[in-house]
């Protein structure tokens, strides 16, 4: 029986979200107390040592990137950005962490500041989730009232200001270049890397940017060490995870568990079997920019790398299941229509790519028998193509929904 | 609160444009970015209007044609659409006698296509102005709209 162990989201639900006091009470706070009592560096390497990931989707460690922004430049200006700009199709976890216990994400961007040596952040909010922005705006205030953001944190002898910035609906200003172009009041159209945002961010200045749940995990690490947050999950993707379960499920909803999880062990025992009680058909894993699994990955172990190997992603945590008779085309539809939708135009491959799959899935759904597998072949030609000459992530992804299809589920497209 | 008055709320930066617009925006009990209210802004900053235009046309959330008291975000992100919000949506546009970018003769709503809302474990899902509404059939929407023509 899979059982829930809740770091980032420990006190989701138990708390008020708007009360500082409360927050306080369950030990809030008092991780910022201990770093800032430390050596800034000592919150870098508690963070490598903990062997944490990236949660907004690419894994990359974050140890090593936050120890890029410190050592980029010593007392010049840095920012610290949290990337709350969350619309990966079935993913909602940073909607929870910041509805439910908005102070873990400031705690955790005040220790990532303090650790890389900045001065400044920024929480970028997607506009359309107004519970967030509410409730974030409401704990920064309260953390500037307690003296936990401003000038001489807690009587220390450094300064931290945060404010929030809104999205204004695009996708793709969750790409973490792109989002600084937005917060710099521009298009969202992403820059070419490197330079990385650790060099040259916003402002031209360094810049760390960090997902919303990444930094909750911060004044956990902080708290225990880094060695008891490795102690957990598998080899290679060490922690806790928050998995958000959507679709043909009895119970969707989200749950925080241990890494190296196995999949099918996940959809049956958090959400439920699936609603006509048969063994679920597909599970798309990491939302639209993510890869379709069949049943036979029930046995997976939920880890960036394992998954990796058998031609799967973690991705976000968003698992979408869809159930014995749901079909696979409209899926593949709808996910072609989402990037048509969000592509920004900037570069070529990418404008005229994800136009011509959503075409393409059109006239995949007309034809019938073996001619869909020509059909399938060629988008899949097409997706690779993009992925290699795409400037950013966006036109780089229609290859993982369309070529996991095509490896798993070919006979099942040419008879749907 | 006229334009003026919050274009002075802000400091003069490039940086404040995303935040002015949505300001300027929430004020307008029509909803939208009116061409006068973007002249204002692009003097207000120093940009040229056409960099002004530019961000406004890039951001589904902004609007240049007047709006509905309630606006309607209905998801149809995968999610949301594998659980029947494609059907459901024919459905509802029917019922408002409007297309999706449409404003109802009275003013009251306007209907438009969302993408994913982060609401998925309640799909097929919508957002009315700052409100959400999950688990939605045609019987749920009907008693909603009732409720809003109502209040």
């Amino acid at each position: 029986m899979v059982e829930e162990k809740r770091i980032a989201l420990k006190n989701s639900g138990l708390i008020n979200p708007e009360n500082i006091d409360d927050y306080i009470k369950v030990g809030g706070y008092s991780s910022l107390k201990k770093a800032l009592s430390g050596s800034s560096s000592i919150v870098i390497d508690e963070l490598s040592a903990a062997g944490l990931r990236g949660r907004g989707g690419a894994g990359f460690p974050t140890g090593t990137k936050n120890q890029a922004a410190a050592i980029s430049c010593i007392d010049c200006d840095k920012f610290v950005v949290c990337n709350a700009d969350e619309g990966e199709p079935g993913t909602f976890k940073d909607r929870i962490i910041m509805e439910t216990d908005p102070h873990i994400l400031i705690e955790g961007m005040i220790i990532a500041a303090y650790g890389i040596g900045a001065n400044w952040g920024f929480i970028y909010i997607r506009g359309e989730y107004y519970t967030s922005i509410n409730r974030v705006r409401k704990a920064i205030e309260q953390a500037y009232e307690r003296g936990f953001l401003g000038k001489n944190i807690q009587g220390n002898a450094f300064n931290f200001e945060l404010e929030i910035k809104l999205g204004a609906g695009s996708y793709l200003c969750g790409e973490e270049l792109t989002l600084l172009e937005s917060i710099e009041g521009k298009r969202g159209y992403p820059r070419i890397k490197p330079p990385f945002p650790a060099e040259k961010g916003l402002w031209g200045k360094p810049t760390l940017v960090n997902n919303v749940e990444t930094l909750a995990n911060f004044p956990a690490i902080i708290e225990h060490g880094g060695k008891w947050y490795r102690n957990m999950g598998t080899e290679k993707s060490p922690g806790t995870k928050i998995f958000t379960i959507s679709g043909d499920v009895n119970k969707p909803g989200f749950c925080e568990v241990v890494l190296g999880v196995k999949l099918g062990d996940l959809i049956n025992d958090i959400s439920g079997e699936t609603i006509d009680a048969k063994p679920w058909k597909s599970a798309l894993l990491g939302g639209a920019a993510g890869t379709f699994v069949p049943y036979s990955f029930a046995d997976a172990e939920m880890g960036y790398d394992n998954l990796r190997e058998r031609g799967a992603t973690l991705g976000s945590g968003a698992i979408i299941v869809m159930g014995s008779e749901k079909p696979l085309i409209p899926m593949l539809q709808n996910i072609l229509k989402f990037f048509k939708h969000e592509s920004c135009g900037k570069c070529v491959p990418c404008r005229l790519g994800t136009n011509y799959l959503y075409e393409q899935s059109l006239e995949l759904k007309k034809e019938k028998g073996l001619n869909r597998n020509e059909i399938l072949d060629n988008m899949v030609n097409h997706a690779r193509i993009m992925a290699k000459s795409s400037l950013c992530p966006l036109g780089q992804s229609p290859i993982l929904p369309l070529e996991s299809l095509q490896r798993h589920f070919t006979e099942e497209i040419i008879n749907e | 609160m006229n334009t003026q008055e919050i274009l002075n709320q802000f400091k003069p930066l490039k940086e404040n444009l995303l935040p002015i617009l949505h300001a300027i925006q929430d004020n307008n009990p029509q909803n939208y970015l009116s061409d006068e209210a973007l002249k204002s802004t692009a003097k207000y900053l120093n940009l040229p209007l056409s960099s002004v235009y530019g961000v406004v046309g890039y951001y589904t959330m902004f609007s240049r044609k007047p709006r509905g008291k309630y606006i309607i975000r209905f998801c149809t992100s995968p999610v949301c659409g594998m659980m029947g919000s494609i059907n459901l949506l024919d459905w509802f546009k029917q019922w408002l006698k409007i297309e999706v970018g449409e404003t109802t003769s009275d003013g009251l709503f306007t209907l438009e296509e969302s993408e994913c809302l982060g609401r998925c474990g309640k799909a097929p899902s919508m957002m009315i102005n700052q409100d959400f509404y999950g688990n939605l059939t045609p019987e749920i929407l009907e008693e909603i709209m009732h409720q809003l023509q109502k209040s």
